[in-house]
C-alpha cells in the first residue's frame, strides 16, 4: 500500500495557473493519434537559487527558473522522448508528435519491447511537501546577510585564514498525466547550506579545511534561519578551535583499525554502496557504459549476505523531509516505503513500472525520477537509510567498545568502482579512540574497503537516539547526465578492521 | 519562440525604459539535444529537446563599487522579458558590492553572423550513427553507449555595445563491449557526427576483448603504467580545473608555493610538454569570449563578452599561467588569463603501438572513472580503472589484468612521467559530460600508484 503525506501547504498560484490540463489534452491526444499506446506530459519546473560567499564577501548570487513541457511516449513498444520549453498546447502537440518520430525511427533498434507495471489511477491529486519558510519568500539580501554574519563568525576566530559559504535552495513543481487518467500536481522544496573554514600555513606551503555538519533536507528556509533545525551557535562556535586542533594533529598509521562511523560520514557510504548498488537498472546493465552496473545482481535477491544481522536498510519515499520524499513518482506511481537489506540479506530493489514488469513485481516501488524537463524520467534512488538497532545505544557505548580505533565525523571525499565494489572515503573530522575514548585529532585518514566485507564487519549500530538524516543534492546518473537529491539516515555504526590509509603516504610523501 | 536576437533586443529595451540600472547584460542561449542510449543491443532510453535560458545581470554602480543582480530563466514568452529584467534590477539594487567589480567591455557593434537563425540538431544525426550500430546489434557482443549531439548558440549584449555570438557544437558516441567477463570501451568526440567511424571502433573493441583471452590477476603495488590520451585527459583537466590564481595566492591550493605566492614557474618536467587551451585549437573550437551568469573564482560576471585567447597553462613542463578574472588579476597585479573549454597537451612522437613495443613489462590502461580528490594541499586524486587494463610483457599486450584503485595526483604524474606519445585528439571517459575538446598525448609512468585491487569487471 502506498503510504504518503500531504502537507498544509498548496502549490502556488503561479504554476497551477498554467494551462496544464490543455496542455496535457493537446500532447496526450496527439501522442494516440499519432500511433502510441501510452504517453506521458510532464510539466516540470525547478527554481534555484544559489548564493556564494568568500570570506563574507558575495561572490554570486544567481536566481534560476527552469521549466517546459517533457511529452514521453510507447510506439509499437518502444520509448520515445520530445522536450521544450514553449508551454502552448500546439508546442505540446508538436512535441508529442516529436516523441512518436523519435521511438519511429528507432524501433529496429529495439530488442527489447517496453511494458509498464499496473498502478492505481490517480485523478487531480495534489502532494506538496512539508515546510515552514518558503525559501523563495526570502530576499537575496536577506540570504547573502546571513552568511555573510555567519562567515563573520568564524573569520574572527583565531587560525581561520579563509571561509567559503553557500547556499542552495530549490523549489521543484511538477504537473504529471498519463493516458492511463492520472493527473498529479505537486511541489517541494530542498536547502542546502555549508560553511568550510580554511586555515594556511603558508611557510609550509600547506591548508587544511573543516566545513560544517549540517546537512541538505527537505526543508525551507527554516534550515538556516535560527538553531531550531540546526545548531549553528554551537556548531560556528565549535569549528574554529576543531581546526586549531586537527592542523596540528598527527598522521594516521595506516592499516586495519576499528571505526565508529557518525551518521555525518555513513551516509554516503551508504548511498554509494548500498544506494546505488540496488538500482535495478544498474543490475541488469541499463548504466554499464556509463554509471556502471552492480554485484548486487537478480540471482542474488533473496539470498546474498550483504552485511552482518545488524544491518537493516529500507527505501523509503516517504521519509520526513527526505531529499527523495514525493508523493507520486515520475510515473504517476504513489509513493512507498520497502527494504532492501534485512538482517544483513538482500532482499529489494529500487524499480519503475517498466523495471517492476520486468522483475515479475506486481508494482513498481516508485522510484522514477527526472531532473527536469528536458530529460527523461529514468530510476532513481529513494532515501535508502540504515535502520537503528533495538539497544538504543549511544556513539559513546560505541566508543567505549574499541580499544584502538578512529571516530569518524563529516564527509568529504568519495569514490567507488562501476560494480560497486571498491570504495575509499575521507571525512571531515579524526578522532583517535584509546581504551574507549576520544584522544584528540588525527590528520590525513581515508578508509578503503569492498562494500560486502565492510558491512559484514559492522559490529554494531546505535540506537534510534544516534540516527541522523545525511544526503545529496548532486546524485549523478544517465546520459545525458541528471542529477537527483536524495538523503540518507543512519545512526552511528561500529565497524571492525576496516583498511584505513594515509593519504600523505599513499602521495608519496 | 521569438528569435534570441529579438529576447536581447526586447530586455536591453526594458532595461533602459526601466532606467534603474546602470548597465545591463543579457545572455540568451539557445540550445537543442538529441541522444540515442542502448543497453545489450538494445535501444533504451532516446529523446530530443530544445531549450532556451535568458541571463539578465543588472548592474548598479554606488561611487567605485558596483552591486550586480542576476535572474536566469528558461520561460520563453515574450512577456517573461520585462519582468526578468526588473527582478535582476531589484536584486542589484539590494546587492552588497560586487567584489569582482570591473568596468564592463566596450563593444564595436554586431557580428556579421548575429542575426542568422541559429541551428539546431534532432535524432537525423544518428542516421549514420544507427545504421552501422545495427551490425554491431547483430554480432556476438553485447553493446552498450551513448550517442549525443548538442548545439548551443551563445549571444551576449552589453549596454555598452558588445555582440558576441558563438554557435558551440558537441558530440560524441561512446561504446562499451562485453564478451564474457571482459570489457571494453572507446569513445569519440564529433561536433557534427559527420564522420563517426563505428566500424573502425567496433573492430578495436573486439581487439581489446580478445586482449582478454588470457587474464592475469596482479596485486595492488606501482607498476609502470601507459596511459593513454583518454586517462590523461581526465588527471589533465581536474589540473586544469585547480588552477585558479586566487586560491594560489592565497596559499590554499596544490598550486600555492611554500614560502607564499604560487607554483608558477615550476618546473613539473623535461619532457618539454606544454598544456594550453585555445578556442581557435583546429577541430576542438569553442567560445572564444567569456559568457557567463555566475561569479566564480574562474569567472567573473563583469567580464562578459571579453575575448578568451590562448593560454599556456604549462610551457615546455614549466607552470607558466593560472586562471584570473579581469579583477582578481588586477589585485595580484597578473594577466588575466581566463580558460577556453577545451584542453591541449603536446607530447611527443612515439605511437602508441611504438610505446607498447619498447615496454618490458607494464600496464596498458583504457580509461579512469570515479575520479575525486583526496588530498587537496598534493592534489592527489582517487579513482579506478575501467572497461580494459592489459598487460605488457616484451612488447606486446598478452593478456588483461583487474581492475585497481589508484591513488596519484596529475602533478605528480607529470613530475614522474618519462616518455610522452604523440598527441591526439580523445575523448575523456570520466569528465565527458563536461569537457568532450582535449588533445592529449600517451604518458609513460614509471611507478604508477594501484593503491588496491577492484574486483569490477
Amino acid at each position: 500500500m502506498s503510504s504518503h503525506r500531504t502537507g498544509s501547504r498548496g502549490v502556488d498560484s503561479d504554476f497551477l495557473a498554467l494551462p496544464l490540463n490543455q496542455l496535457a489534452d493537446a500532447a496526450l491526444s496527439a501522442a494516440i493519434a499519432g500511433g502510441a499506446s501510452y504517453a506521458d506530459l510532464r510539466v516540470h519546473a525547478i527554481t534555484t537559487e544559489i548564493v556564494q560567499l568568500r570570506d563574507g564577501e558575495l561572490e554570486s548570487a544567481v536566481l534560476d527558473r527552469e521549466i517546459g513541457l517533457a511529452v514521453r511516449v510507447i510506439v509499437d513498444g518502444t520509448w520515445g522522448f520530445a522536450s521544450h520549453a514553449g508551454l502552448r498546447p500546439d508546442i505540446a502537440a508538436e512535441s508529442a508528435r516529436h516523441a512518436v518520430g523519435v521511438a519511429v525511427t528507432l524501433a529496429a533498434l529495439n530488442a527489447e519491447r517496453i511494458e509498464l507495471a499496473d498502478e492505481p489511477v490517480y485523478r487531480d491529486a495534489t502532494w506538496v511537501s512539508d515546510y515552514r519558510i518558503d525559501p523563495f519568500a526570502i530576499p537575496t539580501d536577506e540570504k547573502v546577510a546571513l552568511l555573510a554574519e555567519y562567515s563573520g563568525r568564524l573569520l574572527a576566530s583565531d587560525g581561520v585564514d579563509h571561509v567559503s559559504a553557500m547556499v542552495n535552495t530549490v523549489k521543484e513543481q511538477t504537473f504529471y498525466a498519463d493516458t492511463f487518467g492520472s493527473s498529479i500536481t505537486q511541489q517541494r522544496v530542498r536547502t542546502m547550506p555549508a560553511l568550510e573554514a580554511v586555515a594556511v600555513d603558508a611557510a609550509a606551503g600547506s591548508f587544511e579545511s573543516m566545513r560544517t555538519l549540517a546537512p541538505p533536507t527537505g526543508r525551507g528556509w527554516e534550515t538556516l534561519a535560527d538553531d531550531t533545525v540546526w545548531d549553528w551557535s554551537v556548531e560556528l562556535a565549535e569549528l574554529p578551535s576543531l581546526l586549531a586542533e586537527k592542523t596540528k594533529s598527527p598522521s594516521v598509521i595506516a592499516g586495519p583499525t576499528d571505526l565508529v562511523i557518525d551518521p555525518t560520514n555513513l551516509w554516503l557510504t551508504i548511498h554509494e554502496s548500498i544506494g546505488h548498488a540496488t538500482e535495478y537498472d544498474r543490475a541488469i546493465g541499463y548504466e554499464a557504459a556509463y554509471a556502471g552496473t552492480s554485484f548486487a545482481t537478480p540471482d542474488k535477491l533473496n539470498t546474498m549476505r550483504y552485511g552482518s544481522p545488524v544491518m537493516n536498510v529500507t527505501a523509503d519515499r516517504t521519509a520526513e523531509f527526505g531529499l527523495a520524499t514525493i508523493g507520486y513518482d515520475a510515473e504517476g506511481v504513489a509513493a512507498q516505503r520497502w527494504d532492501l537489506v534485512r538482517d544483513g540479506i538482500f532482499v529489494g530493489y529500487q524499480l519503475d513500472r517498466v523495471f517492476a514488469k520486468r522483475l515479475g513485481q506486481a508494482r513498481s516501488n516508485g522510484c522514477s525520477y527526472a531532473d527536469s524537463a528536458h530529460h527523461v524520467p529514468i530510476q532513481r534512488m529513494p532515501n535508502v537509510s540504515l535502520q537503528p538497532g533495538s539497544d538504543d545505544l549511544s556513539t559513546e557505548d560505541l566508543i567505549r567498545r574499541v580499544t584502538d580505533g578512529i571516530y569518524i565525523v563529516g564527509d568529504k571525499s568519495w569514490s567507488i568502482d562501476m560494480q560497486r565494489y571498491n570504495f575509499q572515503f575521507t571525512g571531515q573530522r579524526f578522532f583517535r579512540i584509546r581504551d574507549g575514548s576520544l584522544d584528540g585529532q588525527l590528520r590525513d585518514v581515508a578508509y578503503q574497503a569492498t562494500t560486502t566485507d565492510f558491512w559484514n564487519s559492522m559490529e554494531a549500530v546505535g540506537g534510534a537516539s544516534t540516527w541522523r538524516l545525511g544526503g545529496a543534492f548532486n546524485c549523478g546518473k544517465a546520459q545525458p547526465g541528471q542529477v537527483a537529491a536524495v538523503s540518507h539516515g543512519c545512526p552511528s555504526a561500529l565497524f571492525r578492521g576496516v583498511n584505513v590509509l594515509n593519504t600523505r603516504e599513499e602521495s608519496g610523501r | 519562440m521569438i528569435p534570441a536576437q529579438q529576447v536581447i533586443d526586447l530586455a536591453l529595451q526594458a532595461a533602459a525604459t526601466f532606467g534603474r540600472c546602470d548597465e545591463t547584460i543579457v545572455i540568451v542561449s539557445d540550445r537543442a539535444e538529441a541522444s540515442l542510449r542502448w543497453a545489450g543491443n538494445s535501444m533504451t532510453t532516446n529523446g530530443v529537446s530544445t531549450g532556451r535560458t535568458t541571463t539578465v545581470i543588472a548592474i548598479v554602480r554606488r561611487g567605485d563599487a558596483a552591486h550586480l543582480g542576476v535572474r536566469r530563466s528558461s520561460v520563453v514568452d515574450t512577456d517573461a522579458v520585462g519582468p526578468l529584467v526588473a527582478a535582476a534590477a531589484d536584486a542589484a539594487h539590494a546587492a552588497p558590492e560586487a567584489r569582482d567589480n570591473a568596468p564592463l567591455l566596450t563593444g564595436s557593434g554586431e557580428p556579421a553572423d548575429w542575426g542568422d537563425p541559429v541551428p539546431g540538431t534532432g535524432v537525423g544525426a544518428f542516421a549514420e550513427v544507427a545504421r552501422a550500430l545495427s551490425a554491431g546489434f547483430r554480432g556476438n557482443d553485447r553493446l552498450y553507449g551513448f550517442a549525443h549531439h548538442v548545439v548551443e548558440t551563445t549571444l551576449v549584449a552589453t549596454s555598452t555595445g558588445v555582440r558576441r555570438r558563438f554557435t558551440q557544437p558537441t558530440g560524441s558516441v561512446e561504446i562499451n563491449a562485453k564478451r564474457g567477463t571482459a570489457s571494453a570501451w572507446t569513445g569519440v568526440s564529433t561536433p557534427w557526427f559527420t564522420d563517426v567511424p563505428i566500424d573502425a571502433m567496433l573492430e578495436d573493441l573486439s581487439t581489446r576483448l580478445g586482449w582478454a583471452r588470457r587474464t592475469v590477476e596482479l596485486p595492488a603495488g606501482r607498476f609502470e603504467t601507459l596511459m593513454p590520451p583518454s586517462t590523461v585527459a581526465d588527471m589533465m583537466i581536474y589540473l586544469g580545473w585547480s588552477m585558479d590564481g586566487r586560491g594560489a595566492q592565497e596559499g590554499r591550493t596544490a598550486l600555492s608555493a611554500p614560502g607564499g605566492g604560487t607554483r608558477v614557474g615550476e618546473k613539473l618536467t623535461d619532457l618539454g610538454l606544454t598544456m594550453y587551451s585555445d578556442p581557435l585549437a583546429p577541430g576542438l573550437e569553442c567560445a572564444p569570449f567569456v559568457h557567463t551568469a555566475a561569479g566564480s573564482e574562474r569567472l567573473s560576471a563583469f567580464d562578459n563578452g571579453m575575448d578568451i585567447d590562448r593560454v599556456d597553462w604549462i610551457r615546455d613542463g614549466t607552470i607558466s599561467s593560472l586562471v584570473y578574472p579581469r579583477a582578481t588579476a588586477a589585485e595580484f597585479d597578473v594577466t588575466p588569463a581566463a580558460p577556453a573549454d577545451n584542453l591541449l597537451m603536446t607530447g611527443g612522437t612515439a605511437s602508441l603501438a611504438e610505446m607498447v613495443a619498447a615496454t618490458e613489462r607494464g600496464l596498458l590502461l583504457t580509461t579512469l572513472w570515479y575520479i575525486r580528490t583526496v588530498d587537496p594541499t598534493t592534489l592527489l586524486l582517487t579513482g579506478l580503472t575501467r572497461d580494459g587494463v592489459y598487460l605488457i610483457e616484451d612488447g606486446e599486450v598478452t593478456a588483461a589484468v583487474n581492475n585497481f584503485r589508484f591513488n596519484e595526483s596529475p602533478l605528480d604524474l607529470l613530475r614522474r612521467a618519462t616518455e610522452a606519445g604523440v598527441a591526439e585528439t580523445t575523448l575523456p571517459r570520466e569528465w565527458g559530460d563536461w569537457a568532450t575538446r582535449a588533445v592529449m598525448p600517451t604518458l609513460r609512468i614509471p611507478d604508477f600508484h594501484m593503491s588496491s585491487v577492484s574486483q569490477a569487471q
